[in-house]
């Protein structure tokens, strides 16, 4: 495991082969991510999503050029989408960042999502900490923005910049691409356009309405709508994996956090500062507030249930005899049969098959 | 133009040919293909009749050459007056080997310059920059300071011949470095010819040598059109230029269209200014591409007088004709050389040098058949010069004007060329403008995808070219390369270091002062970036303050 | 881990770079998306790179090939150094290949400087997408 061992010392080299080894998916992934695992947890990761034509990549190589100037090493990862035809993807977003070359402070990694939806790579998080594990201070992650709605990086980032571009249509574009209610800062970016001021004006009065009192029950359900079901695992904790500190049941009125909407121009480094100091503010309510250990635990458990449910298919699969799976494929297609029998009498038939398999080694 | 009657009569003949005579001409021998396209993919039907022209009105569509809407052409004689300027493209290394190779060209009959700079200088470096690594001298001629241009001009009798410069961002000081080197000898500013290309929207859309953001970029050119009418009256202030759109792989339609919204948009800035159109417009020229596909060229240079004639008159309100004709320059393309039997190039160049001329070009540059594998070497540029000399001579097609009107298909090819453009215009004016456009990449992509529809269509032999996909052979070449001057860069760099030793640096230094406060401010920045080229300011200096002063542009990215 | 994703696997990693200050990016963004139609991940970093920026994104992108489209005759010079700044990042395994105007004479200096194929003008893609599927490293 010499990789991981120069990975962990700060190898660049090492780092991008680690990167690659993981989202490669092979067989020695899973022991690296094990062995670098006990490294982790210590990055702020910041995600940055929006619609496509907002900037983006400009505003990720100003945001990692002010963390730089405080000293901070930066990694950055950009997600592009995978050609679903050709499998193959163009993966554009250093062209933006190029004042980032040069400085061994910062490492930029490019991604295609690989067939995976919802604005991140499989292998993004897992990516993620091999740079938290090499000593990336900040990580910054750039979701595809393909409009689609991009929740999978609230799950994934501990604080979520929304960017919004004013004079795109009408409307805050982030309501139309589902992702409002991920964001913990807006930047509304290109802020020199006509109609910058009425997008940031918008958006205050939505998290003006979003404050009243009798939003309360709108946040509890706020979070559980963003991490899904899991909300539930949080609050009440199976004995199994209850070791980590107390998570609140409920974030009180009073300390809930409030979006930041920030105004900036990218391309000639406006607003970052403020952006900065966003950010950073959420960072300290997240600690303060607890919040940070109730997220990482949300993310964490999210991270396992994920990992269990492609196990669970990758073994399952392996049990079921291809012939059988096509021709029930067949029938549902045909609509001789509908899938949800389909699918148990394929968990029927992969107990029987593990049977099988089970005498037929022995 | 025809009248309905005989229309009818023709459009019942047509059909009956149809089922007779091209029914059995076809069941005996099927065509070639299913469907056949220009080179811009747009469909070309079997045949073209009156019938493709049935509402077609010769007076307000062609007209008489020399007269509005100048679809026949600017000049009432055409060529029979004076032939189209014979301008080739020419520089590398030194500006002393330029020097020599202008004063070749200009002995071997060749009638106007046209410089090309290198790299380094496009992007306003100075040759000793980290940046320039490996790029000096190999594009075009290198001029680092006034010092350069005095030695490129040195012999050459510039109040007599007309001068083309390929710059951009740098066009307002390298114009400036020209105007400097003419008042030391003694010749009068208002007694200058030429044309700076000038053209900073196509390079954010196509070519790329962009340095500033596009709006301290236009104003750089809105200076040199409001400094040129007061002083240079025979200058043409800028060169629009759909030559690089086409090139980076537009179609036809996308260059004629961009091309001409980038001149609209020019002329808006202008009138912004508060210029008049007139004292402008007729300053204003034109330098379009002339690719493989022979009629389709020709329309589209018919297409973008008429086009230019009608905005210039009914949207902008010019009243001087002068500002209503589009004057043009072409270039053959250089894209559809290839590195592949490089001999076939001259063929190629042939053919797209009489497109342009049968189009009505004003000045014309021929490429050189080795310009696929470098720059051209003294006999390839002198075949291609002679080539547009046996056009303009033997071929005779310089006796009449205009003498493809009427041609039902050039006719109705032109109308579909001019729909097109309308179409494009539209599109852009939705987007909120030329510069908008290209923020949001809109130009760009278009083009991005026509580049790889074409390179598909190769791939897949749908497309012959000659040599490249069909008819391949594989014999050594035979084109001598260009040597260039080994001790070049030494010997510029010693120079520029000689340049910045002996000048009076106190005054120098003030200038760019002066220069960098004009910039802050808005006035026209060409009398202090004259006094600043006058005192030696390297180009590099120069373009350091604006850098400073207006920040650099980055692009949005397609691919 | 998981196998059963289709697209989850090896891809090639190819870096798209435009070296020194040539703006002409048509072929550089032709072969770059027939690269991406060949299923190749494309790192695309466009104009104006310099030697050491082009070196640096290979090595953050762990790419396996890199791709440089020079057409202002500054090849002789930059493409070398490249090659070197990967040597010194242990990434001579990288699969390096230019397009352009690069004259036939120029060909061998470039090939013993460390770049595995040249393709001028008229090269048809499929023959860069196949030269890069024989050469890549396993």
């Amino acid at each position: 495991m010499e990789l991981v061992e120069a990975a962990l010392a700060g190898n660049r080299r090492a780092i991008a082969r680690l990167i690659t080894r993981i989202e490669n998916d092979g067989d020695d992934a899973h022991a690296s991510l094990s062995q670098i695992y006990p490294y982790t947890g210590q990055a702020h990761i910041v995600g940055i999503t929006g619609a496509p034509g907002t900037g983006k990549s400009t505003l990720v190589n100003e945001l990692a050029k002010a963390f730089r100037a405080a000293n901070r090493q930066v990694g950055v990862i950009a997600v592009d989408p995978t050609s679903p035809f050709s499998g193959g993807a163009i993966l554009g977003d250093r062209v933006r960042m190029r004042d980032l070359a040069g400085d061994s402070g910062v490492f930029v990694r490019s991604m295609a999502t690989r067939g995976s939806l919802g604005g991140l790579a499989r292998a993004t998080a897992d990516a993620i900490k091999v740079l938290d594990a090499a000593g990336f201070e900040v990580v910054i992650v750039e979701t595809v923005g393909a409009g689609q709605s991009e929740v999978e990086i609230a799950e994934t980032a501990h604080t979520v910049v929304v960017v919004e571009a004013p004079g795109m249509g009408d409307e805050v574009q982030a309501i139309k691409a589902g992702i409002l209610e991920i964001a913990d800062v807006f930047a509304v970016n290109k802020a020199d356009r006509e109609g910058a001021d009425r997008t940031a004006a918008a958006l205050e009065m939505m998290l003006d309405l979003d404050q009243t009192p009798s939003s309360q029950t709108r946040s509890a359900s706020r979070i559980v709508i963003h991490h899904g079901q899991l909300m539930e695992v949080a609050q009440h904790p199976p004995h199994s994996t209850a070791t980590g500190p107390d998570v609140p049941n409920d974030v009180s009125a009073s300390r809930r956090w409030r979006p930041i909407v920030v105004k900036t121009i990218a391309l000639r480094g406006d607003g970052i500062p403020e952006l900065i100091q966003a950010i950073a503010d959420h960072r300290q309510y997240l600690e303060t507030s607890n919040e940070l250990a109730h997220r990482n635990r949300i993310r964490l458990t999210n991270e396992l249930e994920h990992i269990l449910r492609d196990e669970l298919m990758d073994q399952l699969l392996k049990k079921i005899d291809p012939s059988i799976l096509v021709s029930l494929m067949t029938q549902v297609a045909d609509r001789e049969l509908d899938p949800y029998t389909a699918a148990r009498q394929l968990l029927k038939n992969s107990y029987k098959g593990k049977r099988q398999r089970r005498s037929g080694d022995a | 133009m025809f009248d309905q009657s005989k229309l009818d009569e023709t459009r019942q003949a047509r059909d009956k040919w149809q089922e007779t005579t091209l029914r059995q001409t076809t069941d005996h021998r099927p065509e070639r293909a299913d469907k056949f396209i220009t080179i811009s993919g747009e469909p070309v039907n079997r045949l073209y009749t009156p019938a493709d022209l049935s509402d077609y009105d010769y007076m307000r569509d062609l007209g008489f050459p020399g007269e509005y809407p100048y679809a026949r052409g600017i000049h009432a004689t055409g060529y029979r007056g004076k032939l189209w300027t014979m301008r080739m493209f020419a520089g590398f290394g030194t500006a002393e080997e330029t020097n020599q190779r202008f004063k070749y060209l200009l002995e071997q009959g060749q009638t106007g310059l046209s410089i090309a700079f290198d790299l380094p200088t496009l992007y306003g470096y100075d040759p000793d920059a980290p940046e320039a690594l490996g790029e000096f001298g190999k594009c075009g001629v290198a001029v680092s300071s006034m010092a350069d241009m005095e030695i490129l001009l040195e012999g050459i009798p510039l109040d007599h011949i007309t001068t083309s410069m390929t710059i951009n961002s740098p066009a307002a000081v390298i114009w400036a470095m020209y105007i400097a080197t003419a008042e030391r000898r003694g010749i009068p500013k208002d007694k200058l010819g030429g044309t700076t290309q000038n053209d900073i929207l196509k390079e954010y859309i196509a070519q790329k040598e962009y340095i500033f953001p596009p709006k301290p970029s236009m104003r750089l050119v809105v200076d040199t059109f409001e400094y040129g009418s007061q002083y240079l009256p025979k200058w043409n202030t800028i060169s629009i230029s759909g030559y690089h759109i086409r090139e980076a792989g537009s179609t036809a339609a996308q260059e004629l269209a961009f091309t001409l919204a980038d001149g609209f948009e020019y002329i808006r800035w202008g009138i912004e200014r508060g210029l008049d159109v007139d004292d402008f417009a007729p300053r204003l020229s034109f330098f379009f591409n002339a690719h493989n596909d022979f009629f389709e060229e020709i329309a589209k240079y018919r297409a973008a007088r008429r086009i230019w004639a009608r905005e210039m008159k009914e949207t902008f309100g010019a009243k001087n004709p002068r500002s209503w004709m589009l004057r043009f320059h072409t270039q053959t393309a250089g894209v559809s050389l290839t590195a592949q039997q490089p001999e076939n190039n001259t063929a190629r160049v042939a053919i797209q040098a009489l497109a342009a001329v049968l189009g009505g070009t004003q000045s014309l540059h021929t490429n050189s058949m080795d310009e696929a594998l470098a720059l051209p070497s003294e006999m390839a540029a002198r075949v291609a010069l002679r080539t547009q000399q046996i056009i303009a001579h033997e071929s005779n097609v310089a006796n009449t004007v205009d003498p493809l009107a009427g041609s039902y298909f050039v006719e109705a090819m032109t109308n579909h060329l001019e729909a097109q453009a309308n179409e494009y215009f539209e599109r852009i004016e939705k987007l909120g403008g030329v510069i908008p456009a290209i923020e949001a990449g809109f130009f760009q992509r278009e083009i991005a995808d026509a580049a790889y529809r074409y390179q598909h269509e190769i791939d897949t032999h749908q497309r012959t070219i000659v040599g490249v996909n069909d008819y391949v052979s594989n014999e050594p070449l035979s084109v001598p390369i260009l040597e260039m001057d080994p001790q070049g860069y030494e010997r510029q760099i010693v120079r520029l270091e000689r340049v910045r030793n002996e000048r009076d640096n106190s005054a120098t230094q003030a200038a760019l002062k002066r220069l960098q406060d004009a910039a802050r401010d808005n006035a026209n920045l060409m009398p202090p970036i004259l006094e600043a080229v006058h005192s030696y300011a390297t180009l590099g200096e120069v373009m350091g303050v604006f850098r400073r002063v207006f920040g650099e542009y980055r692009e949005p990215v397609i691919v | 881990m998981s196998k059963y994703h289709p697209t989850a696997k090896q891809k090639i990693r190819v870096l798209v770079a435009k070296p020194g200050l040539d703006g002409h990016d048509r072929g550089a963004k032709v072969v770059a998306r027939a690269l991406r139609d060949a299923g190749m991940e494309v790192i695309y970093t466009g104009l104006r790179q310099t030697p050491e920026m082009i070196a640096e994104a290979a090595l953050q992108e762990d790419v396996d090939v890199i791709g440089l489209s020079v057409l202002s005759g500054a090849h002789t010079v930059l493409l070398p150094r490249i090659v070197e700044l990967l040597r010194q990042n242990d990434m001579s395994d990288v699969l390096v290949i230019a397009g352009g105007i690069i004259p036939d004479e120029d060909v061998p200096l470039l090939k013993e400087a460390g770049v595995h194929g040249t393709f001028g003008p008229g090269t048809l893609t499929e023959d860069i997408v196949k030269f890069i599927q024989e050469h890549v490293r396993e």
